[in-house]
């Protein structure tokens, strides 16, 4: 039986350590925003776990180029994870957005490029995991993962331009564009600690839940070996 | 010739073949025999390129596989369990394909030789999906001869096939045989087998385990040579 | 390089000898789109006013769908007896087998639209022999056909073949279909170019791109065919 690195049970200690002081930041440091009040609060966590989505998919197309060329499956095992972690946080963020939009927005839904951006990449990887369960093979299997998830990753930004210049009224918080939608504002000092401090929290979160889901695959893989060999 | 050493294969958690040896010299003809399960299909598929080993030494006419496919691929006639042809083409058209695909000068002469050679010359201009199964057999061996390839592989060639069809098979084997191509056959019928090889294999668990070089070898002796090599294995059944 | 001319052609070839001796692919792909149309035409109630925005949306679902459908039969008669472990065995370049596949998948595809466009017209009084619109047809098929080519050789492959192929594909194939329906708007209502041109870029992008990727990457899919 393979022991918990002491590494990750650190690791593990300085994530929660993190977490909290970041939520005692975006409770107590950041300032109220003037126009939309405490709801604005939400953009913290709902911009990281937007963060940790992309992230997660765009390792998984790394790893899967990594497989491709290398054939070890261990690239596999962390391609894969990293796109259930990040799918599940992509959820997060799109739930944790329309819990924003609801008084913002007024509706809990539009199909602003963003939202369907990130609804279409959740099919994308929905399509993954789809796809992985109905293969048997492992090596096929992570073949085949490693090659959509490329294909995934790359359409991305296509779906994005598209959508975009199809409408938009997602604010524009950082970086050129103009916001056209309601809700975009401008980020004061303390705002732009507790926001980047965020997103390294929940970077350092996805490693953490990586490996433990890394770790965990090791075992059931090896669990699996022994109740082969048991039956056989 | 073929060298294979320390082949090991895996699907999953299944391991197919563990550590096998196999050395074939030229002009050899080989019997690969063994219980369904054995990995005799396994290592054919191995040896033709179409899966790759997960561990050890695979060299076939001197090339590495799977590295120099390639080179394999164009010296090597492979007639697997599936006739690999299109039900919707002729018997000539499927030979035509196949024929462009390796390059074949004059394809379609080439074709019709080989047409004449699995005895279907008749039958050059009927679709395939009208063939019976022995006649489908029989362009299936048409086809992995068209490139005059040195290295013949043949999975299970034997099934499902009648008395006439197996005639033709065993003498284009011998015929192939003594013109110094080399020749692996694997089957579970040994009496097909019998007085067709001059060596035979047997496989078992993913490992040859038993070998006995004689041509023209009495049915009864090799199938007491076949059940004693399976049976020190950890018996299985037949 | 010639060596991989010949491949392709000869793939091609006898795509088309195949299929012209059973036209299962064609009568199948025309039959379900005429019958496409026909459920939108209930379902949306095709009067002179409704076409004018939603002919092109209908036409491209109609086109998807077929190309689905067409994608997947073609992948699917490899598998019976076994005939990609036929093409496999051959010493050609991987890319080569799938050129050619995609090429006649093309093909059935542009000669579905060429019988439907006309037939949408005539029914709907529409003129759709506008060059611009015909060019984004071409444009947004190339691009579909490259991408679903490529995921069919990995659904057939898999358990649920059937229904894996479109739920592999569609999401996937979003950047090319949106600005396919919206230049296809563009030239039929007659929009500046310049407007027109954008949607187009993205559609040649999506087309070179991603054309260009499963060219490299269709060899990942075929090895080991089980």
């Amino acid at each position: 039986m393979e022991e918990k690195p002491r590494f990750l049970s650190l690791l593990d200690g300085i994530t929660g350590i993190l977490f909290l002081a970041a939520v005692l930041l975006v409770f107590f440091y950041a300032p109220l925003e003037r126009s939309m009040g405490a709801v604005q609060k939400v953009f913290y966590f709902h911009v990281s776990t937007a963060w940790v989505g992309m992230l997660g998919f765009f390792v998984s197309a790394l790893m899967g180029g990594m497989y491709i060329l290398s054939r070890k499956k261990i690239w596999d095992m962390i391609g894969f994870s990293s796109v259930e972690i990040s799918f599940i946080f992509f959820f997060i963020a799109i739930v944790s957005g329309s819990i924003w939009a609801r008084p913002i927005w007024n509706t809990w839904w539009t199909w602003d490029p963003r939202l369907t951006t990130a609804a279409v990449v959740e099919l994308i990887y929905g399509a993954y995991f789809l796809l992985r369960q109905a293969i048997d093979e492992p090596q096929q299997k992570a073949r085949f993962s490693a090659v959509y998830a490329i294909f995934g990753f790359l359409s991305v930004p296509l779906t994005f331009v598209s959508i975009r210049m199809l409408r938009t009224i997602h604010p524009v918080v950082i970086g050129a564009g103009d916001p056209t939608g309601g809700g975009g504002f401008s980020m004061t000092g303390p705002m732009q600690v507790t926001f980047f401090f965020s997103l390294f929290t929940f970077s350092v979160l996805f490693v953490d839940v990586l490996w433990h889901r890394i770790r965990l695959e090791k075992l059931e893989s090896m669990m699996n070996k022994l109740r082969l060999e048991l039956t056989s | 010739m073929i060298r294979v050493r320390n082949l090991r294969k895996r699907f999953g958690h299944k391991r197919v073949l563990s550590g096998l040896d196999f050395q074939v010299e030229k002009g050899e003809l080989v019997a690969l025999l063994g219980p369904n399960g054995s990995g005799k299909t396994t290592l054919l598929r191995i040896l033709s390129s179409l899966s790759r080993p997960d561990g050890g030494e695979v060299l076939v006419g001197g090339y590495q596989l799977p590295q120099e496919a390639d080179w394999v691929r164009e010296r090597l006639g492979f007639v697997s369990h599936q006739p690999l042809l299109y039900g919707d083409l002729t018997a000539e058209e499927n030979l035509w394909f196949y024929g462009r695909l390796y390059n074949v000068s004059d394809y379609r002469q080439r074709a019709a030789n080989v047409l004449d050679m699995v005895g279907l010359q008749r039958c050059g201009a009927d679709l395939v999906r009208t063939f019976s199964r022995g006649m489908v057999q029989r362009l299936a061996l048409g086809r992995s001869l068209l490139h005059e390839p040195q290295i013949l592989l043949f999975d299970e060639p034997h099934t499902g096939l009648d008395q006439d069809s197996v005639r033709m098979l065993n003498d284009v084997l011998l015929h192939m045989s003594e013109q110094g191509r080399i020749v692996v056959v694997t089957s579970h019928d040994l009496a097909q087998v019998a007085n067709l090889a001059s060596r035979f294999d047997v496989l078992s668990r993913g490992k040859i385990v038993a070998s006995v070089k004689e041509e023209k070898i009495d049915l009864d002796r090799l199938l007491m040579f076949y059940r004693e090599a399976v049976r020190l294995r950890g018996g299985e059944r037949l | 390089m010639r060596n991989y001319l010949r491949t392709v052609i000869t793939v091609v070839w006898k795509d088309i000898v195949g299929e012209a001796r059973n036209k299962e692919i064609l009568t199948s792909m025309l039959v379900f789109s005429l019958l496409v149309i026909l459920i939108f035409n209930f379902a949306l109630d095709l009067d002179v006013q409704a076409q004018e925005s939603v002919t092109a949306g209908v036409i491209w679902v109609t086109f998807t769908f077929a190309g689905t459908l067409g994608v997947n039969r073609s992948m699917a008669s490899e598998r019976e007896g076994g005939c990609l472990d036929g093409l496999l065995l051959v010493p050609v370049d991987r890319s080569a087998l799938y050129v050619g596949k995609a090429l006649g998948n093309l093909l059935f595809l542009l000669v579905i639209e060429v019988i439907i466009l006309p037939i949408y017209s005539v029914l709907f009084n529409v003129n759709m022999l506008v060059p611009g619109f015909l060019l984004v047809v071409l444009l947004g098929s190339i691009g579909y056909i490259a991408v679903g080519t490529l995921l069919a050789a990995m659904s057939v492959q898999a358990r649920t073949r059937d229904i894996l192929l479109p739920i592999l594909l569609f999401p996937l194939t979003i950047p090319i279909l949106i600005p396919a329906v919206k230049a296809s708007i563009g030239y039929l209502e007659g929009y500046p170019g310049s407007w027109i041109m954008t949607w187009l870029n993205v559609i040649i992008v999506y087309d070179l791109i991603f054309t260009a990727i499963a060219v490299m990457l269709f060899e990942y899919v075929v090895e080991e065919w089980s």
